[in-house]
């Protein structure tokens, strides 16, 4: 029950001259709920963005659910990672409904039927089931981030990356992003989630990893990092977001 | 307040060049010219359309030797006057045992001088599409096939309506180049009805009806254009 779904070894990543990731090992297990936080620049996108293949690390090994991935692998094991964007990145000329169900039928190969009932199924549990018809302009940011949470799961993923899925919305629908992912926390998904909201770090991570200049600084359950920090750089950080 | 001889000289222009009666006799011919006229054009712009959204495809996602052959066809064929093609195509290609009808050579050359524009608007098209929509296709595991069907073509086609409208009408005002290799498309037909009548009127009803048609598709590329700029970005 609790092999590593991802395992990332002395991974590095570089653009151009310039390395984002150093050495970066960290093994997320199944149903762990892992939550990366760190400065801006510090790394934290390119780390989730390799293990879905986003961005192709160029040193280490990365496992997803006991394949390697990456450099010229196949991506079928991809599809067992799914991803919700700090921008959304919904498909601005499909209903919400068929942003939802396009995974499914295309890759998972569903009729589309199936992937209708199966998108309206999980439009109910981030409650936007009387949205569906609508197209994503229509939505609020709120709401259109609770249907990129939808699209990424009608996949049925075995993990799901977070990528700052509420630096992008007004102060007022944060909460309802919140909710809907500490729901899914509680389903046994494995998830990784980079995020500036400590308030949720605290409550639903089982782990969390603080990054600084393209390395992993410091991990370990919510208790120990917010309350007993060890490395300077993690307690200044903690005081400058902590502070407002 | 009109003389006698102002009147007339008004008559006698219009008798010259919009006479009633020679425009009915000679209005069989044009019309025929007419179909030939949009169906050259009709043929050129959909070849042109099919063949710019392969070639901008492969300019952007093929390897090197196949990209490369692709940005030289674009090049070549946009530096390139078509007159100059289709006068190639119908007098030179016939020494190397190619021979095309008039039609043929005419629509030719106006589909791959189309095909060049029309990969230049597409690719411009395809990149005004968003890097997180490319990103959320990939995440969800769609295939390049899939990502550019289902997500990256829709968009970029919305993006390039005003522009392919604009090449379309294009395409259609060269097709009177067609009567320089004995076409008998409406400006073909209207200098044939010209001389037969001994009167201009033929001519200028080809121009009035160019303007009829090209016009209506000249507007449509404003209020496009006009909707853009009012959704903004
Ligand atoms: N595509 C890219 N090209 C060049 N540099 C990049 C690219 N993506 C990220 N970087 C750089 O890598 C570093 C880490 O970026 P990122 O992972 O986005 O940080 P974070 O998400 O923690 O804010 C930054 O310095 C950023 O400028
Ligand atoms: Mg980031």
């Amino acid at each position: 029950m609790t092999r590593p779904i991802i395992e990332m070894k002395n991974v590095a990543k570089s653009f151009g001259l310039f390395q984002a990731l150093h050495s970066i090992d960290l093994s997320v297990r199944e149903g762990e709920i892992v939550v990366i936080i760190g400065p801006s620049g510090s790394g934290k996108s390119t780390l989730i963005r390799c293990i879905n293949q986003l961005e192709e690390h160029n040193g280490g090994t990365i496992i997803v659910d006991g394949m390697e991935v990456g450099r010229g692998r196949k991506r079928a094991v991809l599809t067992e990672v799914g991803m919700v964007f700090q921008s959304f990145n919904l498909f601005p000329h499909m209903t919400v409904l068929r942003n939802v169900a396009l995974g499914p039928v295309r890759v998972r190969g569903l009729s589309w039927v199936a992937a209708e009932e199966r998108a309206e199924r999980l439009l109910a549990r981030v409650g936007l089931a009387d949205q569906a018809a609508k197209y994503p302009a229509q939505l609020s940011g709120g709401q259109q981030q609770r249907v990129g949470i939808a699209r990424a799961l009608a996949m049925e993923p075995k993990v799901l990356l977070f990528d700052e899925p509420t630096s992008a919305l007004d102060p007022e629908m944060v909460g309802e992003v919140l909710d809907v992912m500490q729901q899914l926390a509680k389903t046994g998904v494995t998830m990784v989630v980079v995020t500036h909201e400590m308030g949720f770090a605290r409550k639903v991570a089982d782990r969390v990893v603080f990054m600084d200049g393209g390395r992993i600084v410091e991990e370990g359950p919510p208790d120990e990092i917010f309350n007993t920090p060890r490395d300077p750089r993690l307690r200044s950080f903690l005081q400058a977001v902590l502070s407002h | 307040m009109v003389t006698n001889a102002e009147a007339l000289s008004v008559m006698s222009i219009f008798d010259t060049f919009l006479n009633w009666k020679v425009f009915v006799q000679t209005l069989p011919l044009l019309l025929s010219g007419l179909t030939t006229t949009l169906t050259l054009g009709v043929t050129a712009i959909v070849l042109g359309f099919i063949g710019g959204l392969v070639l901008a495809l492969v300019r952007l996602y093929a390897k090197t030797p196949l990209r490369q052959v692709a940005v030289a066809y674009i090049d070549v064929f946009r530096s390139i006057p078509i007159l100059v093609l289709l006068v190639v195509i119908y007098y030179a290609l016939p020494f190397v045992g190619l021979r095309l009808s008039s039609f043929g050579a005419a629509a030719s050359a106006l589909s791959l001088v189309s095909a060049a524009y029309s990969a230049e608007i597409f690719r411009a098209g395809i990149e005004a599409v968003p890097k997180g929509q490319f990103e959320a296709a990939h995440a969800l595991g769609l295939s390049p096939w899939r990502l550019m069907s289902d997500v990256v073509l829709p968009q970029a086609l919305r993006i390039v309506i005003p522009p392919i409208t604009s090449n379309s009408i294009n395409v259609m005002k060269d097709t009177a180049l067609a009567s320089v290799v004995a076409m008998p498309d409406l400006l073909k037909q209207a200098t044939q009805a010209q001389a037969l009548a001994a009167n201009p009127t033929p001519l200028i009803s080809a121009a009035i009806i160019y303007i009829l048609i090209l016009m209506p598709l000249v507007r449509l590329v404003g209020v496009f254009e006009k909707r853009l700029a009012v959704r903004g970005r």
